[in-house]
């Protein structure tokens, strides 16, 4: 057992929906309670369907426990193909179902439906979503790809975009773009913009474009395996990977490469003089292992920052991460405990966070400016305008929205300089952005939110050991230092004095640890 | 009620639907319940699906660091029932130990816990043993095999009944958990009908607890609580029979009953309640403009479709189509049905994919249904008001009367002013609306 408040990834079965409510022509039959249709509105809210997810629930009752949710499993499936006539079904059981052991894979087989059906197997007890997504697909692929010959053109597929992904919709225009100047077809986009027809004929592309191998590695090597069909392995996310990526597809393809930079503003951007203050910023980099890692990239190599820690949720990825942090010099968070992240983003002490929903709100109770670059996020990550992470336009995204909650290089002098103006007081935060006020009541749009009170937050709890105590003066001194470096400062001066064993911080034990630390 | 209208649906017959529910589990009750008990925490034993499903219901409010949380199960917990006990209290013990704020523990059952029958009401009784007497640890189910959404909140008070403390005063006891801004309001009507005694089960704190005894009459705040009823009446306590306080004239009517229990004249009423009246008529007034004429269906949520039906029928002017009900009470519902205009289908239970076949074939003005449903409906081009907010919102006696009312003029009148600015519906280019799937150039 294992307390648990906040979850990065829901139950694998949210997985397989979210393969499912990505495509079309498919239908997915879920032995579950009544109560486990939750799960829909992920789909029609944050992501903003308007369509309910092909989804048919059995959701049984206590009262049909025993021998009558069999037939309950079967009732629904032979409904569901009657009304949405699917070419292909899914079937498969959530946490509760897996416990009462009526095996959908093989009621479903018996009913002898003129389609497809794929049973999926997803350990609800020890698995979580990313696993789901990755094995539905690989399912899918697994059935429905047919032997075929390649297309005359050369062509690949686009592998990985889902349901509730994070820019999936927008990332995958960007990828398209990036092929079609270099003349390269696509053949099938899946899961997401594809019907189990087009699976059918996954084979015929020369390779495979993986855009999120959390959710396709698995399909990709099977397809690599019976298929013949090579695969990506760089994520075009920031400028030097979406080169990267344009060569490695070159190189597949037997092209010459080609980038269309006529609208890649980032580098000019971060070359430019205005953005010299960004140097050396430093950055705690949490999400999912794939935009963890390109992220924190983007942010030492094309940003300028000094990326202060590196992390990811999903242990299955955990392995790059770990090296990549290492090359870097930061020790890896692999974990899925947002406390744990908490508590790890608090010691680094960094300027800003980029990460996912829940580092977003550590941000904002820590006081650190934070930017969203990973699932899962809330309904206002699902932007209405055009935001990909991926290729030539992500950069220039990824460049305005990290850049966004920082204070700006002016405003950072002015503090400095006028740190007692009363207009610059602690509580007013970047001028600019509000980044700190309390949260508007109605952040997070769709979510219903009982009246807000105050909560004791204590789950993590309080340690106290002897620490260096502070001099009235230094006390005062340190006020005086603009709020974005003050907890930086206090944190260097406290392990400053206490590596030199010194008990009480002065003013010239603040100013000592300041020079130390001076880069 | 003599207004000439044809009211009554005690008798009018009901379609019971099975089928594909698309609903909550009782588990969602705790997004609102650990807000009102201010010392206790929910400590759902369940799935990793249990968890996800309070994090989506409570939105951002999670990260208040709320006080429920989920002991997921793991395999090894499935394994051997003994472990999984151990486990359980080692989890417990150490969540005591970092909130000692907890006054009262909840081990809320789940689906899973169900199934592989753990024992949680043995756990509670042996929790409490061991962390009385500053912690009381109960228990109750949740989960989605027994319980639909507010049921939640019946299974949770009912668990409570047999710890109240014993008393032989005659007391006025009220139940549900409301907003404490309207639990204030609803104790100063009271007592200015000169009823002071009054308690309310929950209890803001465990110290606060309300006594119940045989001279104990309880007037219920929400028409989900009808396994609470019965442990009440199982403690001696005496029902008072009454519409529930929505609108004005459902506050006037509860209000009625309890008077005409404890035997208040009708001057000591009319004083204290035709100021407020009078302020609930005039509120709701304003938005019934938009409502009246208008047709309705809500679709089965929170048991709380009936009054809300009633409402909005009688006194704003609106014609239900069909009412939808996860759970119809004969006993409690028998006033609110009285008043109901027939003639008006009544349908309890649900077979979703046919009672959305309905919908399209009624085609009503305004559809209450949940967030699963709401966007698909409304890119039907169908206009809807999600059904959780009448659970989250301040909602009930004569202040809240016009904000009610609102609350389902709102999306009638955002469609008339976006009506102005392109055709809807619109989400021919919303994700998985039916626009054609990318395909290879
Ligand atoms: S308001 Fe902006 S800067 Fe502040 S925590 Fe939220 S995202 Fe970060
Ligand atoms: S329906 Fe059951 S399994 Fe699903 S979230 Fe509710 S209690 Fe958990």
């Amino acid at each position: 057992m294992k307390l648990t408040v906040w979850t990065y990834e829901g139950p694998p079965h949210v997985g397989a929906m979210r393969v499912a409510t990505g495509m079309e022509g498919l239908h997915y039959v879920l032995h579950a309670p009544q109560g486990d249709t939750y799960a829909d509105l992920l789909f029609t809210m944050i992501e903003r369907r308007g369509k309910r997810p092909p989804v048919t629930y059995t959701t049984f009752q206590a009262r049909d426990l025993g021998a009558d949710t069999a037939t309950l499993f079967r009732d629904a499936c032979l409904a569901a193909y009657d009304r949405f006539r699917p070419e292909a079904l899914i079937v498969g059981a959530s946490c509760t179902a897996e416990l009462i052991q009526d095996d959908p894979g093989g009621l479903a087989e018996r009913l002898g439906l003129p389609v497809p059906v794929i049973a999926l197997e997803l350990p609800s007890y020890s698995r979580k979503e990313l696993f789901g997504t990755d094995e539905t697909f690989y399912q899918l692929a697994r059935t429905l790809a047919q032997p075929c010959g390649r297309t005359p053109e050369v062509s690949c597929n686009i592998l990985g975009p889902t349901g509730l992904g994070f820019r999936h919709r927008d990332d995958v225009v960007e990828v398209t773009k990036l092929l079609d100047a270099m003349g390269i077809a696509v053949n099938v986009v899946a899961p997401m913009g594809s019907r189990p027809s087009d699976l059918a004929r996954l084979g015929a592309a020369h390779f495979n474009v993986v855009l999120y191998p959390e959710h396709a590695e698995t399909a990709a090597r099977w397809l690599e395996r019976e298929h013949g069909q090579p695969f990506t392995k760089t994520i075009p996310i920031g400028t030097r990977a979406t080169r990267a990526f344009v060569e490695e597809v070159a190189g597949l393809a037997g092209i010459a490469p080609r980038l269309d930079t006529g609208d890649l503003r980032q580098p000019w951007w971060s070359a430019s003089v205005d953005s010299t203050y960004l140097t050396g910023k430093r950055v705690f980099v949490f999400g999912d292992a794939t935009h963890a890692m390109a992220a924190a990239r983007v942010a030492r190599d094309e940003m300028g920052f000094e990326v202060c820690g590196l992390g990811c949720y999903n242990r299955e990825f955990a392995r790059p991460l770990r090296a990549l942090a290492k090359e870097m010099g930061v020790e890896a968070t692999v974990t899925d405990d947002y406390l744990e992240v908490e508590r790890a983003i608090a010691a680094a002490a960094p300027e800003m966070i980029l990460g996912t929903q829940m580092e977003r709100h550590i941000g904002k109770r820590l006081g650190i400016p934070c930017a969203v670059i990973s699932a899962p996020v809330h309904v206002q990550d699902f932007p209405a305008r055009h935001s990909p992470q991926m290729g030539v336009e992500g950069a220039n995204v990824l460049f305005d929205t990290w850049v966004h909650p920082l204070v700006m290089g002016l405003e950072e002098h002015l503090l400095t300089m006028f740190r007692e103006d009363f207009e610059f007081s602690d509580a007013a935060g970047p001028s600019h952005h509000g980044g700190h006020a309390p949260v508007a009541a109605g952040e997070g749009g769709s979510a219903p939110h009982p009246p807000e009170a105050d909560s004791p937050r204590s789950i993590s709890g309080h340690r106290k050991d002897a620490e260096p105590v502070w001099a009235a003066a230094a006390e005062r001194e340190l006020r005086k230092i603009p709020f974005f470096v003050r907890g930086k400062a206090r944190r260097n001066t406290e392990s400053f004095a206490a590596e030199r064993g010194v008990a009480e911080i002065t003013v010239d034990t603040l100013y000592e640890a300041k020079a130390h630390y001076a880069r | 009620m003599n207004d000439g209208t044809p009211i009554g649906c005690r008798s009018a017959p009901v379609l019971r639907e099975r089928g594909q529910h698309e609903v909550f589990c009782g588990l969602t009750a705790i997004v609102w319940l650990h807000r009102k008990m201010q010392d206790a925490f929910f400590l759902v034993v369940g799935s990793r699906t249990c968890a996800h499903l309070l994090q989506s219901a409570a939105g951002v409010m999670i990260f208040a660091e709320p006080r429920f949380g989920t002991a997921i199960l793991e395999e090894g917990d499935l394994a051997g029932l003994k472990d999984a006990n151990e486990e359980l209290d080692r989890e417990v013990a150490r969540l005591l130990e970092r909130r000692p704020d907890i006054r009262q523990l909840f081990l809320v059952g789940s689906c899973p816990s169900e199934v592989i029958k753990l024992d949680l009401a043995r756990a509670a009784q042996r929790l409490t043993r061991v962390h009385a007497p500053h912690v009381r640890v109960l228990n109750y189910s949740g989960s989605g095999i027994e319980t639909t959404f507010t049921q939640g909140e019946d299974a949770c008070l009912a668990a409570m009944v047999p710890g109240l403390p014993a008393t032989e005063t005659s007391n006025l006891l009220l139940v549900g958990a409301l907003p404490d801004v309207v639990e204030d309001q609803a104790r100063v009507l009271l007592a200015g009908l000169g009823i002071d005694h009054v308690q309310v089960l929950p209890g803001r704190r465990a110290d606060q607890d309300p006594a119940v005894g045989p001279h104990t009459r309880y007037a219920l705040l929400q028409p989900f609580l009808g396994d609470t009823a019965a442990a009440l009446d199982g403690r001696g306590a005496t029902r008072i029979e009454a519409p529930f306080p929505f609108g004005e004239e459902g506050t006037t009517a509860w209000l009625r009953a309890v008077a005409d229990a404890f035997g208040i004249d009708e001057a000591t009423f009319a004083r204290a309640t035709d100021a407020p009246r009078a302020r609930a008529r005039r509120a709701v007034a304003a938005a019934a403009g938009t409502l009246s004429g208008k047709r309705v269906t809500f679709l089965p949520d929170s048991q709380l479709e009936i009054p809300l039906a009633r409402f909005l029928a009688r006194e704003c002017g609106m014609e239900p189509v069909e009412i939808g009900t996860p759970y119809l009470h004969a006993g409690l519902m028998a006033p609110e049905l009285d008043l109901l205009p027939t003639p008006v289908r009544l349908s309890e239970g649900q077979d979703v994919e046919r009672q959305l076949d309905r919908l399209r074939a009624d085609r009503p003005d305004l559809t209450v249904c949940g967030l699963g449903l709401a966007n698909p409906l409304e890119s039907e081009g169908l206009t809807t008001k999600w059904a959780i907010e009448l659970v989250f919102t301040p909602v009930h006696f004569y202040e809240q009367a016009g904000d009610l009312a609102a609350l389902f003029a709102r999306p009638l009148r955002r469609k008339a002013i976006l009506a102005g600015s392109f055709s809807l519906p619109v989400a021919g280019n919303t994700p998985g609306s039916g626009a054609e799937p990318r395909r290879a150039p």
